[in-house]
């Protein structure tokens, strides 16, 4: 594809969608769906056919439009609002613009749910068709890597990502143009880009909603990433429990290969650029960049000491990039808007957005972008809705497994990298999962140190037996076993772990119970010393008058 | 229909070059193919990628997705992520073992990883559909209504 047929397309399409009387869109990520978005739209196409209207009013699939437990969510363009709860039999009030049929059911823009989001990874869900690439074109799509390719020299598009300030979103928040610019200058003559797309925290689902419903986006910032450092192959590691995000991606991949965006000679300029897919087997532990790459290769996904960091030595000992989903998603934006505009946006020493998952004991769980920086309460009471009535906020969980909690007292904290750090926890990936008073946090310490120890690879002791160890003393409290003496076994057995293992798994392993220690140790006391659990999740046998 | 997998998966290897570096894709293959991966599989796979028994058996059992035994006729996964366990992922599970748990032939049952359909929690996957906002009763009642729970 030349510059003056990508202009062509994008603009003969965007007319074309133009002239439509109505494009009614269907949420076809993975929550809708599991809803029932697919009967629902098979209605929808029906009810179009069957009233002759094909040619004014067209039916296709978006990505994800956040409010999940409201779905099957779809959305009318003529109307600008979003129809939540959608069924098959509601096909013809949404055909022919009935909004009075959807009642409370209609959600406009102004709602509290998206008046309070700021939108640029999700910017084309609810608007464009993950499977469709002319859609994707109508956007805007592929310019920036047009203008990459064609007008500028690598050095500019590093000077222009480091300018953004862009830190990297899978969770550490490493500056991402410091990491392009240690791989472009790696003397090596083979380079490569990896896409993390590995995400295996519990309750996150950014990643795999960004790739389902939107994967032209990734591909590009990873296309733009492939110039600047000077690859000419990436991977995409995808999970395998996610078979949509994986089809979708091929899908994407074969589209842009066929449209000369990918491959040879990308825009009749020199730069080569190939993606391909590598399907993970489910082992969280392949998240961590070193395990990611022994996973590529066909081998055990077991992490190597660092140094050398990949930027060094990665891919078959090469220089390899790797980011994280969300942050090549950054990309294309970042080149079309410039550095300085999104440096505007957000934390100052964290610009962009942040996509979270938001989950648990929330009134409105879903898919949320807000400005990095945004108050934890803004995201939980203003866009969720707060807790379920008669129960009141107790702590949330950020960072999945490696993560932490932020309790009650915290909730004007801005969430920004930093400030997550300092109160102990992090912003990890985007998970965000609400408790109430109605979860233990002893049981929750314990929850994710069992997933820890199931995902331990094994391979260095402190990680393999230190969360063998701590889960068996947290279980034992959560059954109202514990003794005063585990205290010092736990923090013992945590600073072991943080101090010895080998990869982020185990280090971060003990975060959650340090976390929860930390805020909410009146728990733990009532499960050691009163054997009660003062959220009643946990089964403690009521003690007997003879051993009381 | 075996000499067709056989094929398949032949076609697999070759498309990747007989290359040790596509093992897992290899396994992915054949484990669509075959519903499982055999101990002659893995060795034919071995021997086809020039590869140490041991390293394919050692890949293999590394990752949770690969299974090395036939498929049952029924499976019931209850996704254990944050989500789903803060809402109930556990209730759901003894509600499961206490209705299929007497037909460990016919029911493979199992905790699962985060499906990341959070929003919609808890959830449970009974033979490929995803029940969402299900509660012990509910689950109950599809097990027994289009899976035959109870009878032998």
């Amino acid at each position: 594809m030349t510059a003056e047929v990508l202009n062509q397309t994008s603009q003969a399409e965007r007319e074309r969608q133009h002239k439509l009387k109505d494009r009614i869109l269907c949420c076809t990520v993975a929550g809708c769906l599991s809803a029932g978005a697919e009967a629902v739209r098979t209605a929808l196409q029906e009810e179009v056919q069957a009233q002759g209207r094909s040619s004014e009013i067209e039916v296709c699939g978006t990505g994800c439009m956040g409010l999940c437990c409201r779905g099957p969510l779809v959305r009318s363009s003529a109307a600008d609002v979003v129809y939540a709860e959608v069924k098959p039999q509601d096909a013809r009030a949404l055909v022919n613009g009935d909004q009075s049929h959807f009642e409370e059911r209609v959600i406009r823009p102004d709602h509290p749910f998206y008046a309070g989001q700021r939108r640029i990874i999700l910017a084309n869900s609810g608007k464009a068709d993950p499977e469709l690439v002319v859609d994707y074109l109508a956007m805007g799509g592929y310019q920036s890597l047009l203008r990459a390719a064609t007008e500028m020299v690598p050095e500019e598009i590093i000077a222009e990502v480091k300018k953004s300030g862009l830190r990297g979103r899978g969770g550490a928040g490493y500056p991402t143009g410091l990491k392009w610019e240690l791989v472009a200058r790696h003397p090596s003559p083979v380079r490569y880009v990896i896409c993390n797309a590995d995400e295996g925290d519990p309750g996150a689902f950014m990643n795999r909603s960004v790739l389902e419903g939107d994967p032209h986006r990734v591909l590009e910032g990873m296309a733009i990433a492939g110039r600047a450092v000077g690859a000419q192959q990436g991977y995409i590691y995808a999970r395998g429990e996610s078979p949509l995000a994986i089809a979708r991606v091929k899908t994407a991949i074969e589209q842009a290969r066929r449209e000369g965006l990918l491959g040879g000679r990308v825009f009749d300029s020199t730069f080569h650029f190939q993606i391909d897919v590598r399907i993970g087997a489910g082992a969280y532990v392949c998240g961590e960049e070193t395990a990611l790459i022994a996973s590529i290769e066909g081998k055990r996904g077991q992490p190597v000491p660092r140094p050398p960091y990949p930027p060094e030595s990665g891919l078959w000992g090469r220089p390899t990039l790797i980011n994280n989903v969300e942050t090549f998603a950054n990309i294309p934006t970042i080149i079309e808007k410039g550095g300085d505009w999104f440096a505007s946006i957000g934390a100052k020493a964290s610009p962009g957005t942040k996509v979270f998952a938001l989950a648990g004991r929330v009134m409105r769980t879903g898919l949320v972008e807000v400005p990095i920086g945004t108050p934890l309460r803004t995201i939980l009471f203003d866009l969720g809705g707060g807790v379920p009535a008669g129960y009141e906020f107790k702590a949330a969980q950020t960072g999945g497994p490696a993560g932490g909690c932020i309790p009650a007292e915290y909730l004007d904290l801005p969430m920004d990298y930093d400030s997550l750090t300092r109160i102990g926890t992090m912003m990890g990936s985007g998970g965000l999962i609400v408790m109430d008073t109605s979860s233990c946090m002893v049981d929750v310490a314990r929850f994710f140190m069992e997933f820890c120890m199931d995902e331990s690879c094994g391979k260095c002791i402190p990680c393999r037996a230190g969360t063998v160890q701590m889960h068996d003393i947290l279980a034992r409290m959560t059954r109202g076993e514990g003794h005063e003496s585990d205290f010092a076994m736990l923090e013992a057995l945590s600073g072991l772990l943080k101090e010895t293992s080998l990869c982020g798994l185990g280090l971060a392993a003990p975060n959650p119970v340090l976390s929860t220690l930390r805020h909410f140790r009146n728990e733990y006391d009532a499960h050691v010393r009163d054997r009660r659990c003062p959220a009643g999740s946990c089964r403690i046998p009521v003690a007997t008058e003879a051993s009381a | 229909m075996s000499d067709d997998r056989d094929k398949l998966l032949e076609r697999a290897i070759a498309r990747h070059q007989s290359s040790g570096d596509a093992l897992i894709e290899i396994l992915h293959v054949a484990q669509q193919l075959y519903g499982y991966l055999s101990r002659p599989l893995l060795k034919t796979i071995a021997r086809r990628l020039k590869l140490p028994p041991s390293r394919v058996l050692g890949v293999a059992t590394f990752y949770h997705l690969f299974r090395f035994s036939p498929p049952k006729a029924h499976s019931a996964v209850v996704c254990m992520g944050t989500a789903c366990y803060v809402a109930g992922g556990t209730e759901l599970m003894a509600a499961l073992h206490g209705r299929c748990g007497a037909n460990p032939d016919k029911w493979t049952m199992e905790a699962g990883r985060c499906l990341g359909s959070c929003g919609l929690a808890p959830v449970v996957i009974c033979d490929g559909v995803a029940l969402s906002r299900v509660t012990p009763a509910q689950l109950e009642a599809v097990i027994e209504e289009t899976h035959d729970g109870r009878s032998s």
